[in-house]
């Protein structure tokens, strides 16, 4: 569950960022952003390549300064710092990366005590720390190892390690899970959500999968073009996307909804009336619609379709040939409508639904 | 001349040689990091972006680094006169080539810093290291292999320019070379002078490779 106190933590007001393009031209890589991350959450940043991300969340560090607005994080607006002013503040943010960014000339051990050596630890007070840290994110056997011979995810480990170091109350991670395959994602997503629970630490997550926000993310903003074109709940951004862009993010992860060639295909394989019903958190499974078709004498069979967790939430939808006498159909699909929600696709007779319903995906 | 004569002529050379590439090399070594250095962080976009900074530096090693070496020892007379004193002798000549070197090994290191991650260095930053602790602990470390490679070039480039020592009096191997060897129509001198450089450099390559590769932790 989210650890959110709803205490403001990072805090962005007409945050905006140009770079000198080339020939003079500007890029407004972060242009005019509003946006606080509350103490204690997971929060997505998702865009496509070129959206602002990675700018927006390095102007949390300070690794680029606005060029108008203000960042307040945890309680110090950075605007204006000196170089020197800064340091400490970035000390006390951990960041890691998509291609790790280890040190190649320091082993593991190394590059975990770096940032304590920054800070000025003594070295029998690092060692101790490091140890602690590595048993934290389970690679307590590859200290003495030099980066090269990791794995990615041994790689991103050492990183995250190295990040909370410092006992940040913060730790961005940009494009984190980008470099590795399917299942390392989900080892290094799930350490990141140990780190969020059990150490109490806000995670500022960018990426441009929709699948990391569904996993990990309470909430998510959308970027486009330097602009956050969508923020919510990961929940409720999922279910009820406003934005064409975000429409197209969801539709990456969630593959519960048949597209306009699906349907087509549904409806000559099948002769009943073809149905898709959403399942969310409301309905929690199929079992009202089970319960509804029974108490219409309709039979329905699943077609097509898919249960998944968004925020660790249940959400998708089930596409359903429903059989039986017209009047029941009918009656049983009000009865459908007045628990979730209803997409009447028709049958192969009678075709239901605008041609681009239901996404082309 | 005789062997007996000669020996103790070539062991003298050999001393002369031998001081005038360390010197250069060491003066080189460390001048050259720090233009170097200088070159790679003030190069826009990196950590002291300074653009007069960087084009002063850019300049100075653009114009003096292709410049040959025996030219370059006239040219810099007046400056060796100001500095050593003097425009002949070991020291003179040592001088003009402790500031090629520091040109030379300029480029050098400048090349090795750029290709290193530029995303070590933004970690370092954002872990709150300065400058300073980036140079030294991250910067250095990580190009520590091109750079001991690059000391190597360094060093045959250095034994190249000592061989013209004779110029200016300075002595050394090529000297001995050419006037007991050349000039005395006695091959056998030079072969033996140039043994002893091929020797020289070998060991100094091989040297220079294994600890190259030992700085590599791959
Ligand atoms: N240092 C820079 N100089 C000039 N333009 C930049 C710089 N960094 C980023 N940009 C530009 O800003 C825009 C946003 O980049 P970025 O924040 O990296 O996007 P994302 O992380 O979403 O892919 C891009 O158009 C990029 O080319
Ligand atoms: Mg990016």
């Amino acid at each position: 569950m989210p650890t959110a106190t709803g205490e403001t933590i990072i805090s962005f007001r007409e945050a905006a960022k140009v770079f000198d393009g080339r020939k003079g031209a500007e890029v407004r890589a972060v242009d005019g952003v509003t946006l606080d991350v509350r103490a204690g959450e997971i929060f997505g940043v998702i865009g496509y390549s070129g959206a602002g991300k990675s700018t927006l969340v390095r102007l949390v560090n300070a690794l680029e300064r606005t060029t108008s607005g203000a960042v307040v994080v945890d309680g110090t607006d950075l605007t204006g710092l000196s170089e020197a002013r800064l340091r400490p503040v970035r000390a006390g943010i951990g960041m890691i990366f998509q291609q790790f960014n280890l040190l190649s000339s320091r082993t593991v051990a190394g590059n975990v005590a770096y940032p304590l050596e920054v800070a000025g630890w003594s070295a029998a007070r690092r060692r101790e720390r490091v140890r602690e840290l590595l048993d934290f994110v389970g690679i307590a056997d590859k200290a003495d190892v030099y980066p090269a011979k990791l794995s990615g995810g041994q790689k991103q480990r050492v990183g995250i390690a190295r990040a909370l170091a410092t006992n940040p109350k913060i730790l961005l991670a940009d494009e984190a899970t980008s470099a590795l395959d399917p299942e390392t994602t989900h080892d290094v997503l799930a350490l990141l959500q140990r780190v969020n629970r059990e150490l109490g630490i806000t995670v500022v997550v960018i990426t441009h999968e929709m699948d990391v926000v569904r996993s990990i993310c309470h909430r998510v903003a959308v970027m486009e073009h330097g602009k956050v074109v969508e923020l919510g709940d990961a929940y409720q951004v999922f279910s009820a996307p406003t934005q064409e862009v975000t429409r197209r993010f969801v539709s990456t992860a969630l593959k519960d909804r048949p597209s306009v060639a699906v349907i087509e295909r549904l409806r000559t394989r099948h002769a009943g009336r073809i149905v898709t019903v959403g399942v969310d958190d409301v309905t929690g499974s199929s079992a009202h619609v089970t319960h509804v078709l029974r108490e219409h004498g309709v039979d329905g069979t699943i077609v097509y379709g898919g249960i998944t967790e968004v925020a660790e939430r249940p959400y998708g939808s089930l596409t359903v040939e429903l059989v039986g006498p017209d009047d029941a159909v009918r009656a049983a699909l009000a009865g459908l409508r007045s628990v979730t929600d209803v997409v009447d696709h028709g049958t192969a007779r009678d075709p239901l639904g605008a041609p681009d319903e239901g996404n082309d995906r | 001349m005789t062997a007996d004569q000669l020996l103790p002529l070539l062991w003298q050379a050999f001393l002369e040689t031998a001081w005038m590439v360390m010197v250069a090399l060491a003066v080189g070594g460390v001048c050259g990091l720090a233009i170097g250095m200088g070159l790679y962080l003030t190069r826009p976009g990196n950590l002291l972006a300074n653009r007069p900074v960087f084009a002063v530096l850019n300049l100075a090693v653009n114009i003096v680094r292709p410049i040959p070496f025996i030219i370059f020892l006239v040219a810099l007379g007046p400056v060796t006169r100001a500095v050593v004193g003097k425009t002949i002798g070991i020291e003179a000549f040592a001088f003009a080539m402790c500031v090629m070197s520091s040109f030379v090994f300029a480029r050098l290191v400048e090349q090795n810093l750029v290709s290193i991650d530029p995303g070590v260095v933004e970690a370092a930053r954002a872990m709150g290291a300065s400058p300073l602790r980036i140079v030294r602990t991250v910067l250095i470390p990580e190009a520590l292999s091109p750079l001991i490679l690059g000391t190597t070039f360094l060093f045959v480039g250095v034994l190249d320019m000592s061989a013209i020592g004779g110029y200016l009096g300075a002595g050394g191997l090529g000297d001995f070379a050419i006037q007991y060897g050349y000039r005395q129509f006695d091959w056998g001198v030079t072969a033996v002078v140039v043994a002893i450089i091929i020797v020289i450099v070998q060991l100094v390559q091989w040297l220079g490779n294994t600890l190259a590769r030992r700085a590599l932790r791959r």
